[in-house]
């Protein structure tokens, strides 16, 4: 790792006052893909502020059917929340199976979203459950966060706070993992509400996180794993590596959203 | 440079590091706790697993400055006094160690999930719940043995006290 | 058997420094003044180093020096060797290109090591490590074996013309050819060995001290066998004089090979440690690991197994290339030839066997014996061969295995392997029993109801251990002896530290050695300390490898005891004035059989150290040494059986059952045994589903270079083993002992191979059959 300052910060303003003096500063949430990216000397921020212990982007709130989930939330606590548990299981066990408990204890919602990796799990929740991204600026709809590989709408200094949304009717996440990085090779995201389905893919787009129309529309009138049977996937745009060709993630796109369909219908 | 304090086993610790320095080697070069160890560069192995404030963490994805006014326990600070933790015991009893190398990680990882399942725990479980710890040399068997060996054992005790 | 002693199954004495934090491993060592080395590494795999400039490096904070290759020749340190003489079928000797510890001039794979920075800290060094200037002219590179040996190829060594190291071969080509023209079938088949990073989870670390007051070197090591890393260093590659070196290797963990060989970081550490008068430490992270420790297998193959009209095997032929990187590793050169050619003859009677092996230069890591070493290429070429034949000739997989199998002992084999004991249809049954063969279709036709399909898949494996002898080995190349030494030193008081030559880095020998003494000297294994891994302390030794430890290390601690226990009796039966022949040993007691006199064992051990009263002539003290050399390998033996589920959507394979029928000889603690059957296994299923190094053929670069992208066998890949184990005591040393270190990792691969190729109606099939692999398997049979 290089050489860093690390600040620890109390409230969003000192935080993003703290970014404002740096060099080339980056916000430290739990840090389980930071840290390691600059143990592997990958990245090399002057400053790192770290958003553990502010206040506002702590904790879950359920109003009715809507949630909303501090940024600041660790994956932990996201899989162990009961009230999340009954408004959509789907998220908890989405977060249940990120990383390993070590690193759910760590990891946050906030800082998986703001880094947008292409194999995480939680964009395609976001983007499927049509959440709004609550951060130090405003608000900003899923389909408008994320915009592309490792990018977001975020402006420089600006924090995500919370992820909120309602309750989907139905929702389900099945996810395969990349056999040596336990990472997403494909997840799928499905949530039937009552604007419509939308399907969500994370691990398998070349450019980050995507919706899948075609498995959108298919859904959209039946919400069966049935209503998947043959169809076939395009596997342009997609990754491809030593793990999964393109072909192959486009296959496995469709078994897991008929697996994300089957644990949403329970 | 960073000032930091935290417990480390009980005991209150200062000192001035670099910033960039990771709770692993704070523990094992500044504390000398070398029974915290590193297997890999990529918050894999799960080799440095200890406690920062009652739950599981990487210590090589941490900054020290991170874990700062926290409770951090390694695996030296498991035993109480002479005698084994049931985890560390039922590693002993039940073989669930070869080389001793990704042991100290393994034990702190076991604990942290016999907390987390109070009502108890099965083979699948605990397979699904050693996702971040690696072992090269013993195959898993004989260590999923011992965690459900421990996690029966401390089920057992805490009837009794009960 | 006592409590404690042979075959007892009790837990182990070096756990509790383990499970309490208090391991001692190199990297956890600290010395006064200690600095801290970091690499500079080739990032090309191929590339002629046209200059060094160290200057800002040294600049940098906390930096000592920068060292570069030509110093370290200027000092006169040797280039790295390989300790095994292989000669070509022309009689030419195998072409050893050189292997500087610091590059020079040219670099042959990424990773080769350029430089070296020792500073202040750890990061210090990194930070100037990534500031040392190094002005490369990129070369084409090869990566694979069967294209380094086409015209045109990059070439890497001046020695070796096109890259090839050495074209060998064993048995008999006329007869094995005239078999295969007469047979009335013939299997044939092309068989890929993939390529391994062994990963011990400790990664490796050296600390080289360099006493100026003493002209005197210490190295701490990652070392599976100390003694040969001094021999080595000194009379090699110039280090220093062995009576001016000391090497320890204290707790290390895990090697499976890969500690084994001496590597440049080794080297570079002492050297480092006189050129700038500080301790040196410098431990690999897992990216270096993948880079720079030798790598295992890395086979491709063209097999023919012949059969008559009876379905009799009248014979074999191999043609292999072997893949041993871009320099010859320690034992590179036995790996490919001596310890794979004569394991092809499994447990059958083949007749006429012959097999060619050319092993070939390519710009990736070294590749030397990672655990098994040629045995597991071996056993999986004939396993899937026969496996392949029994499907293409109608007949089950078992029925042709026993049609086949060796049954009267001592067998010769075709390639020079004399087997002296087995019982291979034990093992199978014993497998197919525990595995509930003959319940299989009824298991395969539920798992289709569950939309899975459902194989089974087995593997009969031998393995030669016990790597000795050692006139045996001088024969066929080997550079050193591979006797053990022993010393069984006991005390004034009575208890007993035995110094062995033997490394326990995961195998539990503080344990299972003191059972073998305890046993013999009736008293407890707490009265007993295993000292081993330091060259000031321990004799002599040869080290931990080939499944050894307890064939020759333990049979030197019994000759060694034999001749404690004789003086013992002298000395009691002088005391108790009794009939020597009447003393028996037992319960800590030295006792004339058959009456109630008798000595403490202590008051005996005093008493030869007093000296007061002892027989005539008689040498004071009760220590003795011993060299074992044992009179032939040991055949360890057995059958594994695989059963899968695969899932036809994503190719996803799950082991739902897995039977090691084992034949170890006996058991000192079958605990322990099993321990590392479950390893060995563990490690055989990861090469089967997961495990694949896989380099860029274009760029050399290495692909899988972290847990990222090499899948590590994790908990949830794999099921609880099913072991059994039976005892064909080996008659080639005095406790029977086979060995059981490797079996794992040499029956596993071919049983889970067989058993998915059965599940999928598709036997092509490359490992690791991971599910991509399967899936596509799937699509190709559909």
């Amino acid at each position: 790792m290089y050489q860093t300052t690390y600040h620890r910060a109390a409230s969003l303003e000192e935080a993003a006052k703290l970014l404002a003096q740096a060099d080339d500063g980056k916000f430290l949430a739990g840090g389980q893909t930071l840290i390691p990216t600059m143990k592997q000397r990958l990245a090399a921020p002057s400053d790192l502020i770290d958003l553990r212990h502010i206040p506002e982007l702590k904790g879950i709130t359920i109003n009715g059917s809507d949630m909303r989930i501090g940024a600041g939330t660790t994956h932990a606590e996201v899989a162990a929340h009961a009230g999340l548990a009954a408004l959509c299981p789907a998220i908890c066990r989405l977060a249940a199976h990120i990383g390993d408990p070590h690193v759910r204890h760590m990891g946050t919602i906030g800082g998986s979203i703001a880094n947008n990796d292409p194999a995480a799990d939680y964009p395609a929740a976001v983007l499927a459950l049509g959440a709004t991204v609550e951060t130090s600026k405003r608000t900003i709809a899923a389909d408008d966060f994320f915009t592309g590989l490792f990018g977001t709408a975020l402006e420089e200094d600006e924090i995500v706070t919370a992820v909120s949304f309602s309750a989907p009717e139905k929702a389900g996440y099945a996810k395969f993992p990349n056999p040596a990085s336990r990472y997403a090779l494909v997840g799928v995201f499905v949530a039937r509400r009552p604007e419509g389905v939308r399907v969500a893919v994370s691990g398998a787009g070349e450019d980050g996180a995507f919706r899948a129309s075609a498995l959108e529309d298919a859904l959209a009138r039946s919400f069966d794993p049935a209503a998947l049977d043959g169809i076939s996937l395009p596997s342009t745009g997609l990754m491809s590596d030593i793990h999964a060709s393109a072909e192959y993630r486009a296959h496995l796109i469709a078994v897991m959203a008929k697996r994300a369909v089957k644990a949403a219908i329970g | 440079m960073a000032e930091i304090s935290m417990k480390v086993n009980g005991r209150a610790v200062t000192a001035e590091v670099e910033d960039r320095t990771l709770l692993v080697h704070f523990l094992r070069e500044h504390q000398g706790l070398t029974g915290t160890h590193v297997g890999c560069d990529t918050s894999q192995c799960g080799a440095c697993v200890v406690h920062v404030d009652g739950k599981a963490v990487k210590s090589c994805t941490m900054l020290a400055a991170q874990a700062s006014g926290a409770q951090v326990l390694t695996i030296e600070g498991l035993a109480d006094g002479g005698e084994l933790h049931p985890v560390q015991a039922a590693f002993r009893e039940h073989h669930g160690l070869q080389c001793g190398f990704c042991t100290p990680g393994m034990i702190m990882a076991a604990v942290d999930m016999i907390r987390r399942h109070p009502g108890g725990l099965d083979e699948k479980t605990v397979r699904a719940e050693l996702e971040g710890n690696l072992c090269r040399c013993t195959g898993y068997h004989n260590i999923v043995k011992a965690v459900l060996a421990a996690a029966e054992a401390m089920a057992g005790q805490k009837a009794k006290a009960a | 058997m006592s409590v404690e002693g042979v075959g007892a199954r009790i837990a182990r004495k070096e756990d509790k420094r383990f499970i309490t934090g208090l391991g001692r491993f190199v990297d956890d060592m600290v010395l006064p003044r200690m600095k801290h080395a970091a690499f500079v590494r080739s990032p090309y795999a191929h590339a002629k180093i046209t200059g060094i400039r160290t200057e800002a490096a040294k600049a940098m904070p906390g930096i000592l020096a920068v060292l570069t290759g030509p110093e370290l020749k200027d000092d006169g340190i040797g280039n790295l060797i390989c300790g095994w003489m292989i000669h070509s079928k022309d009689g030419t000797p195998m072409k050893m290109g050189a292997w500087s510890p610091l590059a020079v001039e040219r670099a042959r794979y990424v990773g080769d090591a350029v430089a070296v920075v020792v500073a202040e800290t750890r990061a210090q060094a990194r930070d100037a490590a990534e500031a040392v200037e190094v002005d490369y002219e990129e070369l084409p590179a090869v990566t694979e074996a069967v294209e380094a040996l086409k015209p045109g190829a990059p070439q890497l060594h001046p020695e070796a013309e096109n890259n090839l190291i050495f074209d060998w071969e064993l048995g008999d080509a006329k007869a094995t050819d005239e078999a295969i023209a007469r047979a009335a079938h013939v299997t044939r088949m092309k068989i890929v060995n993939n390529r391994l990073v062994p990963n011990a989870m400790e990664p490796r670390a050296a600390l080289g001290h360099y006493d100026g007051a003493e002209d005197h070197f210490t190295l701490w090591t990652t070392s599976q066998n100390p003694h040969l890393a001094r021999l080595v260093m000194s009379a090699f590659y110039n280090v220093a004089p062995e009576n001016k070196l000391r090497v320890i290797a204290p707790d290390v963990g895990g090697g499976f090979g890969s500690k084994i060989y001496i590597y440049p970081e080794e080297i570079v550490c002492l050297w480092a440690s006189k050129r700038t008068g500080f301790p040196v430490k410098w431990t690999a992270d897992r990216t270096e690991s993948f880079l720079c420790d030798a790598h295992g297998r890395d086979h491709v193959s063209e097999v023919s197994l012949a059969f008559d009209a009876d379905n009799q095997m009248i014979a074999l032929k191999v043609d292999t290339i072997a893949n041993l990187g871009a320099y010859m590793s320690l034992f590179s050169s036995c790996v490919p030839t001596y310890l794979y050619a004569t394991l092809l003859s499994g447990q059958y009677v083949i007749p006429a066997i012959h097999c060619n092996v050319r092993a070939v230069y390519t710009n990736t890591a070294p590749v030397d014996a990672y655990r098994g070493a040629g045995r597991p290429e071996a056993t999986y070429l004939l396993e899937r061969v026969v496996e392949t034949a029994a499907r293409e000739l109608q007949i089950s997989p078992a029925e042709l295995r026993r049609k086949n199998f060796i049954r009267a002992f001592p067998y010769q084999t075709p390639v020079i392997m004399n087997y002296d004991a087995g019982d291979y249809e034990a093992s199978l049954e014993a497998a197919m029993q525990a595995a509930d063969y003959a319940g299989f279709t009824v298991r395969r036709e539920e798992a289709r109801r569950r939309g899975k399909l459902r194989g089974i898949g087995m593997s009969c494996y031998i393995e030669a251990c016990g790597l000795a002898p050692s006139q045996a080995v001088g024969s066929l190349g080997a550079g050193v002896g591979l006797w053990e030494s022993a010393e069984v030193r006991v005390n004034m008081a009575g208890t007993v530290e035995v110094l062995t030559g033997s490394h326990s880095h995961g195998q539990g020998h503080e344990t299972t050695f003191a059972q073998v003494v305890a046993e013999r000297l009736g008293i407890s294994i707490d009265q007993v300390s295993i000292v081993h891994g330091d060259t000031d302390k321990v004799q002599m030794g040869m080290g931990t490898y080939g499944s050894r430890s307890g064939a020759v290390g333990m049979s030197a601690v019994v000759k060694a005891l034999d001749r404690v226990e004789a003086k013992a009796k002298r000395i009691a039966a002088h005391l108790l004035e009794a009939d020597e022949a009447d003393i028996v040993i037992e319960d800590g007691a030295v006792k004339v059989a058959g009456t109630d006199r008798s000595l403490p064992w202590a008051q005996v051990a005093l008493s030869a150290y007093t000296a007061h009263n002892l027989p005539e002539g008689m040498e004071p003290g009760l220590k003795e040494t011993s060299f074992y050399d044992p009179s032939n390998f040991t055949f360890p033996a057995g059958c594994h059986i695989a059963e899968v589920e695969v899932d036809p959507e994503t190719g996803h394979t799950e082991i739902v059952q897995f039977v090691a029928a084992d034949d170890f000889g006996n058991i000192i603690n079958p605990m322990i045994v099993e321990g590392q059957v479950h390893g060995g296994v563990a490690q055989g299923i990861g090469q089967a589903l997961l495990e694949g190094c896989r380099y860029d053929p274009d760029t050399g670069q290495l692909l899988t270079a972290s847990y990222m992208d090499y899948t590590m066998p994790r908990a949830a890949d794999l099921p609880s083993f099913d072991v059994l184990t039976s005892n064909t005591p080996s008659p080639s040393n005095p406790l029977g002992i086979k060995g059981c270190g490797e079996a794992g990792a040499i029956g596993s691969p071919p049983a889970v191979i067989n058993a998915i190729t059965d599940a999928i109606r598709n036997n092509e099939l490359p490992m690791p059959a991971s599910s991509q692999t399967v899936w596509k398997a799937l699509r190709k049979a559909a």
